[in-house]
């Protein structure tokens, strides 16, 4: 299955995920369970759906007209680096084609595969979902070092990158929590920082089976004020 | 055409600063153009706001507007006249605070009556708001035949059953065709003694020719032109303006343009009534009035508010029936804005800012009909201020300049919402629709009315197999749409022959080259039904439900296929095709005065009644479900977001479709961008993309589908919410229940 990958959704017009005008690759499988997660049939749905690269590749092509603005493709999921050895030649076929890739990951993960893989990637959108070791596992059931060790890398490697986390209310609104998160991820590197508010809504997917279901969305007064504090911390 | 020099020495005064060029020499209004433009490259900051004089009139208009609104859309009707250029005693608003005048009848949104397209028509109108044509009106059309009449003599039986069941509907057989630009412009840039005497000139030519039918009718029409261009000269004068001089400065300029629209207002109750290209001509004015200190930029954009209050207020007396296929009581007066030259010089100027900051100075509202001519090589402050403007106001289209500008030159209008046509050079005959969808049904029912099954077309079998096969489908069907398009075009030398004979646009015709190209402009609805039906036919099992008579009155349809709207070439080509094989077919048969056969994907509002029209499809639309509008995915089957639901719309050639390929596009604000800034960059990439592929028209709408439910339930909170719909605005709360919930129903882009 080198030569195709198993995709969940195709949005043409992403404009949030990455700059510009991008075309997103949702695909499937994840190995981390976040209580929140906007698309849990990424990893529910156990089906698969391949698409060959030729296919992936005209469909994005198609789209170049739109990726004026510094716009392209993002691969995101579900996580795409469990994909990576397939989004390698891909990749590599749509970077000489001068598009702008980006991936959009919880980078619980890290291999020579997907160290491969990020020297290709020309922006890295990494969710890194809270900065207390254990608040972390509760959350997504995975590791927080492994996270930062994706960060340590892509700082190494001097990857122009995006921080955001999901922020959910009594969880992780805190100023301190917030502005820990800033501290932790400072690097040159680091082109934005980018606080997200927590939908209720996207927790209709869900069924009642995650601690999060009665949980109201985060209010946007709340999150642009959290998003100040960031900009005074120097 | 004769031309006689225009005499610089004579326009001293009022071409004074002006560059020459052929337009001395006859009237080339494009050339004019073209010799004294100042392209405007920088950005909206030199604008400014309303003047206290602006805002106290327009608080008085505003209050007419929602007394009309409280009378159900009619103000008032002036049952006692005749509508034409000197029906009625002058109009104002307010006299001493007008610095642009004329109104229709005597009072500000009081209706006239215009019953040359048809006495039923205008009777019926009238009685619909509680009003009585009056006696002598009735008795003058007593003794005369209307547009109507003269159709109704000569329809086949054939014709009238095919009507009569929408698989052709909207047919401008009962009322004016419109669909004319007349040159406005050449009023203000040579007064209206020259425009006469070049038109006596022709007369007096073509009286030389052999008098047979079709000189003899020119000969008249000329005489026509020339008695309007005179009473035009009188309607302007109880106004207290000279129109037989051209104009001096940039009031007169807007001032005499508007009279001649006026006038064909007056005497033209045609559906769609466009402006044409103005507001870079009057630039031209304005920037030389800047530099002599005759106005200052507030008081030029107090002028262009002025012009366009007065736009706003046009309107012409329809009945509710005629409301329900076109809503919101447009007029099209529409506008073209932008554009580049033949040579690549943007057309962009001051004035094009001006005019469409007129919905910032004014507020959102549908009319005039703002349409932005797109080109990749646009000026970027501009592209990002249209931008602005459509997310702030959803009250603009675009058109691809560029696929236009080959076939029309760089001094095109826009009539109605899509059709282009050289400005004074060229017009159309306005053609409403064939509803694709149901000859479709028609075909598969063997000529038989899928609704009542009554026989409406050549007899056949029912193609009663258990599963639909693609080709014997495709066959059936493409002989069905042969034998439509001959009855098409028939139907249509019919109704253009009686309007020239007895409703003939002479007010814009004067404004017109003497020798013009025609178009016969026929049309498509339910595009994306018939290409998806098909697709389910070629992909899925689609079967056939027969009733106790043994007609189809439903389908089966079993497995998936693929839906216009994502992209996908398997689905797109099919709709590529049904436009390709539809005006071939269309060319196979003459038109009257040789006009060129055209073809558009446009529906307006009326892909309402023709889902109303038409039963059950293989598709899975149920019976009376409306279609999606113009050239528009159906709603909610264009699952792969915005972008891929444009890119097969763009796969619909122009080259097919010269008389224009209609799409409306809806995205919530926040799926556009996180701000304004990233909006405006993001939107303007979209249309550059989507125009870079041959697309032909975008309208934008930027809001959340929770704004309308709300305005739906609460219409008082939202006066002014306008939105665009298929080739125009209209103001939310002006559609009926029906539209505003086929509205919600499309499809939305919204981020995940």
């Amino acid at each position: 299955m080198k030569y195709a990958l198993n995709v969940f959704h195709i949005e043409s017009m992403g404009t949030l995920d990455g700059p510009g005008i991008r075309t997103v690759i949702f695909l499937k499988g994840c190995p981390l369970r976040c209580h929140y997660c906007h698309n849990p049939e990424s990893w529910q749905d156990q089906t698969e759906n391949w698409m060959d690269h030729d296919v992936l590749f005209s469909l994005i092509m198609k789209m170049k007209p739109y990726f004026k603005n510094g716009g392209g493709v993002t691969f995101s999921g579900g996580e795409p680096l469990v994909q990576s050895e397939s989004l390698i030649p891909l990749c590599k076929r749509l970077k000489a084609e001068g598009i702008h890739i980006a991936l959009d990951t919880s980078g619980c993960m890290l291999s020579p595969t997907i160290k491969a893989l990020l020297e290709i990637v020309d922006l890295v959108i990494l969710d890194v979902k809270h900065t207390e070791p254990k608040a972390y596992a509760d959350l997504t059931g995975g590791n927080l070092a492994q996270t930062l060790e994706f960060l340590e890398y892509i700082q190494a490697i001097q990857k122009p990158h995006w921080i955001r986390q999901v922020i959910v209310p009594n969880y992780n609104d805190q100023e301190r929590q917030v502005l820990a998160l800033d501290s932790i991820t400072k690097s040159p590197y680091r082109d934005k920082i980018e606080l997200l508010a927590f939908q209720s809504s996207g927790m209709g997917k869900w069924k009642a089976n995650s601690p999060f279901m009665d949980v109201v969305s985060l209010n946007q007064k709340t999150l642009v004020k959290l998003q100040d504090s960031i900009k005074k911390n120097v | 055409m004769i031309s006689t020099k225009t005499d610089q020495g004579k326009f001293r005064d009022e071409h004074r600063g002006f560059t020459d060029g052929n337009w001395t020499c006859e009237v080339d209004v494009r050339n004019f153009i073209l010799s004294n433009i100042t392209p405007y490259t920088g950005d909206e900051s030199f604008l400014e706001g309303c003047t206290p004089r602006t805002q106290n009139l327009f608080e008085k208009v505003e209050a007419l507007l929602e007394l009309e609104a409280s009378r159900d859309g009619v103000l008032d009707i002036d049952v006692d006249h005749v509508s034409s250029l000197l029906s009625y005693e002058p109009g104002y608003i307010q006299k001493e605070d007008e610095i642009i005048v004329g109104l229709q009848t005597d009072e500000p949104l009081k209706r006239g009556v215009n019953p040359f397209g048809g006495i039923r028509m205008a009777t019926q109108a009238c009685e619909a708001y509680g009003k009585r044509l009056s006696e002598e009106v009735l008795a003058q059309f007593d003794y005369k035949t209307t547009h109507n009449e003269g159709v109704f003599r000569v329809y086949t039986d054939e014709m009238k059953t095919l009507r009569r069941s929408g698989v052709i509907t909207g047919l401008p057989d009962a009322y004016g065709r419109g669909r004319i630009i007349g040159d406005y412009r050449r009023i203000a840039l040579y007064g209206m003694d020259y425009l006469i005497e070049q038109k006596k000139a022709d007369k007096a030519c073509y009286a030389q020719k052999p008098m047979l039918e079709e000189n003899i009718r020119q000969v008249e029409e000329l005489y026509k032109q020339i008695d309007f261009l005179n009473k035009m000269i009188e309607m302007a004068k109880a106004y207290g303006d000279d129109i037989r001089k051209p104009a001096k400065n940039t009031r007169e300029a807007v001032q005499w343009i508007y009279y001649g629209y006026l006038a064909s207002i007056k005497e033209q109750n045609g559906a769609a009534m466009s402006l044409g290209r103005v507001s870079s001509f009057i630039d031209i004015y304005a920037e030389r009035d800047l530099k002599e200190g005759i106005y200052s930029e507030i008081q030029i954009q107090e002028i262009m508010d002025d012009f366009v209050i007065k736009l706003r207020l046009a309107r012409q007396l329809r009945t509710p029936d005629y409301n329900q296929l076109f809503a919101g009581d447009p007029l099209w007066i529409t506008e073209a804005i932008g554009g580049i030259s033949v040579e690549g010089k943007p057309l962009v100027t001051k004035n094009s800012f001006r005019f469409l900051h007129t919905l910032t100075n004014l507020g959102p509202a549908p009319e005039p009909n703002m349409t932005v001519l797109w080109s990749e090589k646009l000026p970027e402050a501009f592209k990002k201020y249209c931008a602005k403007i459509s997310i702030l106001t959803d009250a603009i289209q675009y058109e691809n300049d560029d696929i236009m500008k080959p076939v029309y030159g760089d001094d095109y209008g826009i009539a109605c919402c899509v059709s282009a046509m050289k400005l004074g050079k060229e017009m159309q005959f306005f053609g409403a629709r064939c509803n694709l969808a149901k000859t479709l049904l028609m075909a598969l029912n063997g000529g038989h009315d899928e609704k009542n099954f009554e026989l409406i077309g050549p007899q056949d079998t029912v193609m009663d197999d258990e599963v639909l096969d693609f080709d014997k489908v495709w066959e059936r069907y493409d002989r069905y749409l042969d034998w439509i398009c001959e009855k098409y075009v028939n139907t249509l030398n019919i109704i253009h022959f009686m309007h020239d004979k007895y409703a003939y646009e002479k007010t814009q015709m004067a404004l017109h080259d003497t020798e013009v190209h025609r178009f016969m402009a026929f049309g498509i609805a339910g595009l994306s039904v018939a290409a998806d039906s098909l697709s389910a036919i070629k992909y899925a099992k689609v079967k056939p439900v027969l009733n106790a008579r043994g007609f189809i009155e439903d389908f089966i349809t079993e497995g998936s296929f693929p839906c216009y709207g994502n992209d996908d070439d398997r689905v797109d080509a099919i709709a590529v095709k049904l436009t390709e094989n539809f005006i071939e077919k269309l060319r196979k048969h003459p038109t009257y005065r040789n006009a060129t056969h055209s073809l558009s994907v446009l529906t307006i509002t009326s892909n309402v009644v023709y889902g109303k029209k038409t039963g059950s499809t293989p598709d899975g639309r149920k019976s009376g479900e409306p279609f999606a509008p113009g050239a528009n995915p159906m709603h909610n089957r264009d699952l792969n977001g915005a972008l891929a639901s444009l890119n097969s719309v763009a796969k619909i050639p122009y080259d097919a479709c010269r008389d224009g390929i209609s799409c409306t596009f809806s995205i919530t604000p926040s799926s556009l961008g996180a701000d304004m800034e990233v909006q405006k960059s993001n939107l303007v990439t979209v249309l550059d993309g989507y125009f870079y592929q041959k697309a032909h028209h975008l309208n934008v709408n930027v809001l959340d589908r929770n704004k309308l439910i709300e305005a739906m339930a609460s219409p008082n909170k939202y006066p002014n919410l306008t939105i665009r719909v298929s080739g125009y605005a209209v103001h939310f709360h002006r559609l009926s229940r029906e539209q505003q919930l086929e509205v919600i129903n499309r499809t939305f882009h919204t981020a995940l």
